[in-house]
């Protein structure tokens, strides 16, 4: 039972780290970013092509990779949408479903289709504590995602661009009147974003000893359904959003069977998207007249 | 050379005249009130100067500059600041917050030195903050500035509007209706901080329903009426004016009067 827990906080603390970067972006152009899975995907073959070719230690690797990603992620909004900001909702989806589309296809002429393996920079040790065995992997991918957050929440509530990010979340008009730069706050929350996503692509594709053109998609689905679990919008929701996740499917593992994971999750969507579309942290967001 | 001037400024929203072949200007550290009925044009004019919206034709000058190749930080940046007449605080984040989200475009700190944590932008940050509690108290608003923004009275969070535009530290500030809803005293209040904020040396724009209030306090006052400027002068000159009274009492007035 022990152990479920701790394979849940590790899968869902990746799920989180995916999660806050649609709540993040959700937050300050109410918009849904699906193109977010696969700048998972990106930031996890720069930390392939990192470690592999260029043999970067595994810290400066994921360094590289989320810096990496970052950029891709302010490209992705800059030619996609912002092009596209007093256009209605729906186009703006529909084109962030075109840039996921666009991106996965150009990774799969770049790198091939066939899946890679990602060689561990490090020496896994194993550690049994009694029935309950916890890796280097379940150590690092903890670690590293709690880090980051608590990385997050101090930028976002004490830093200047962090105001900047929350004023611009509440009414972007009035925050461009307080001579804030509207662009650049965006911009910025599609970098961190992106980056937060890539730790987690670089992560996973380690742990799983695998990284492939079409691995961002379901990761990409659940920590979409992560964040509107804990609330769309909401940061300390993605969190709580992403473990709860991953502890859900870990446990509907292990007293069902392993098909059952995607059916856990995609029915918890459902079912919160019924009963409770603002998740469990989301404040109920009135339009503005 | 006047702070801000206005020549033939027009704005229609799908062909209704908003805003009509407006001229006006403001000598530097006066107070200009704006009058007129609702639906006149008033706010529509505020929003033509803040960029929010642009003008289909003439041109608004601040400090010489035209306003309408700037973007609306940037007009901010150019030492314009205002208030809104429907509250728009940032409600989730903190009084103190709120007033420093004004203070940051005059602060130099970027990204990177605020996530590296570099001392000057500390030395920056405690600054900021120190000087946003001074505005908070110079606006004559005492509650705890860690409080949410939102759970402030109405005048209260009026008055933390002000502190914020003031953080921007604006040459021009431009107020829409800043008694609205307010109580007599608090309007008391209200005009004795106008005032504070003349004598600090700052140019005033004022949009107000409060005739005793504007007649009060202004220098000069202008009156719009369906987007037409129809008076400008002393607040003696236009209290006399047929124009004016007609506007607001309609034609028979002109036989009682």
């Amino acid at each position: 039972m022990l152990q479920q827990v701790v394979n849940g906080l590790t899968l869902g603390s990746s799920y989180a780290l995916i999660a806050l970067g649609y709540t993040m972006v959700y937050g300050v152009l109410r918009l849904i970013n699906f193109a977010h899975g696969e700048i998972y995907m990106v930031g996890a073959f720069i930390g392939l092509m990192t470690s592999q070719t260029a043999g970067l230690p595994f810290a400066a690797a994921m360094v590289v990779a989320m810096a990496g990603a970052a950029l891709v992620g302010v490209v992705v909004e800059k030619i996609a949408y912002r092009p596209l900001r007093k256009a209605p909702r729906l186009a703006v989806l529909i084109s962030a479903i075109g840039m996921s589309i666009f991106l996965r296809n150009l990774a799969l002429a770049l790198m091939g289709p066939q899946t890679r393996a990602f060689p561990i920079p490090f020496e896994v040790k194993r550690l049994n504590l009694g029935r309950l065995r916890i890796n280097s992997f379940d150590v690092l991918i903890l670690l590293t995602s709690v880090g980051l957050m608590i990385a997050l929440h101090f930028l976002v509530q004490k830093t200047k661009i962090g105001k900047a990010m929350r004023a611009a979340a509440e009414d972007k008009e009035t925050a461009s009147l307080m001579g804030i730069s509207v662009n650049r706050v965006i911009a910025f929350t599609f970098a961190i974003g992106s980056a937060l996503a890539a730790a987690a692509g670089v992560l996973i594709g380690m742990n799983f000893n695998a990284v492939d053109p079409s691995m961002g998609m379901m990761p990409g689905l659940k920590g979409f359904t992560a964040a509107v679990l804990g609330g769309v919008g909401s940061i300390p929701g993605a969190m709580l959003g992403g473990i709860l996740l991953g502890m859900a499917e870990v446990m509907g593992i292990a007293l069902l069977k392993s098909e059952w994971r995607d059916a856990i999750a995609f029915g918890i969507l459902a079912l919160v998207l019924l009963v409770k579309p603002s998740g469990i942290l989301g404040r109920n967001l009135q339009e503005k007249v | 050379m006047p702070v801000l001037e206005l020549r033939n400024v027009s704005k229609s929203f799908g062909g209704i005249a908003a805003v009509r072949e407006v001229s006006l200007s403001i000598e530097q550290g006066a107070i200009l009130g704006l009058i007129g009925p609702n639906g006149a044009g008033k706010t529509t004019l505020f929003n033509l100067v803040t960029g929010i919206y642009t003008p289909d034709s003439g041109e608004i000058l601040f400090g010489g500059r035209d306003l309408a190749t700037l973007r609306p930080h940037e007009i901010t940046d150019s030492g314009l600041a205002r208030t809104f007449q429907n509250i728009r605080l940032f409600g989730q984040m903190t009084v103190l917050e709120n007033v420093m989200i004004g203070r940051h475009c005059r602060t130099k700190a970027g990204v990177l030195g605020a996530i590296l944590g570099i001392p000057g932008v500390r030395k920056e940050e405690a600054e900021t903050r120190k000087r946003c509690l001074e505005l908070l108290d110079f606006v004559g608003l005492d509650v705890d500035p860690d409080e949410k923004a939102s759970n402030l009275s109405y005048g209260q969070q009026r008055q933390l509007e002000i502190a914020r535009a003031l953080a921007t530290d604006p040459e021009l500030l431009l107020l829409d209706e800043p008694a609205a809803g307010m109580n007599p005293q608090e309007t008391n209040e209200t005009t004795e901080l106008i005032r504070r904020i003349r004598d600090a040396g700052k140019t005033i724009l004022l949009i107000e329903h409060d005739m005793k209030m504007v007649m009060g306090m202004a220098d000069r006052v202008a009156v719009l009426d369906h987007g037409v400027k129809i008076a400008e002068g002393t607040p003696e000159e236009v209290q006399r004016d047929p124009a004016v009274i007609r506007a607001y009492l309609g034609d028979e007035a002109n036989v009682v009067a």
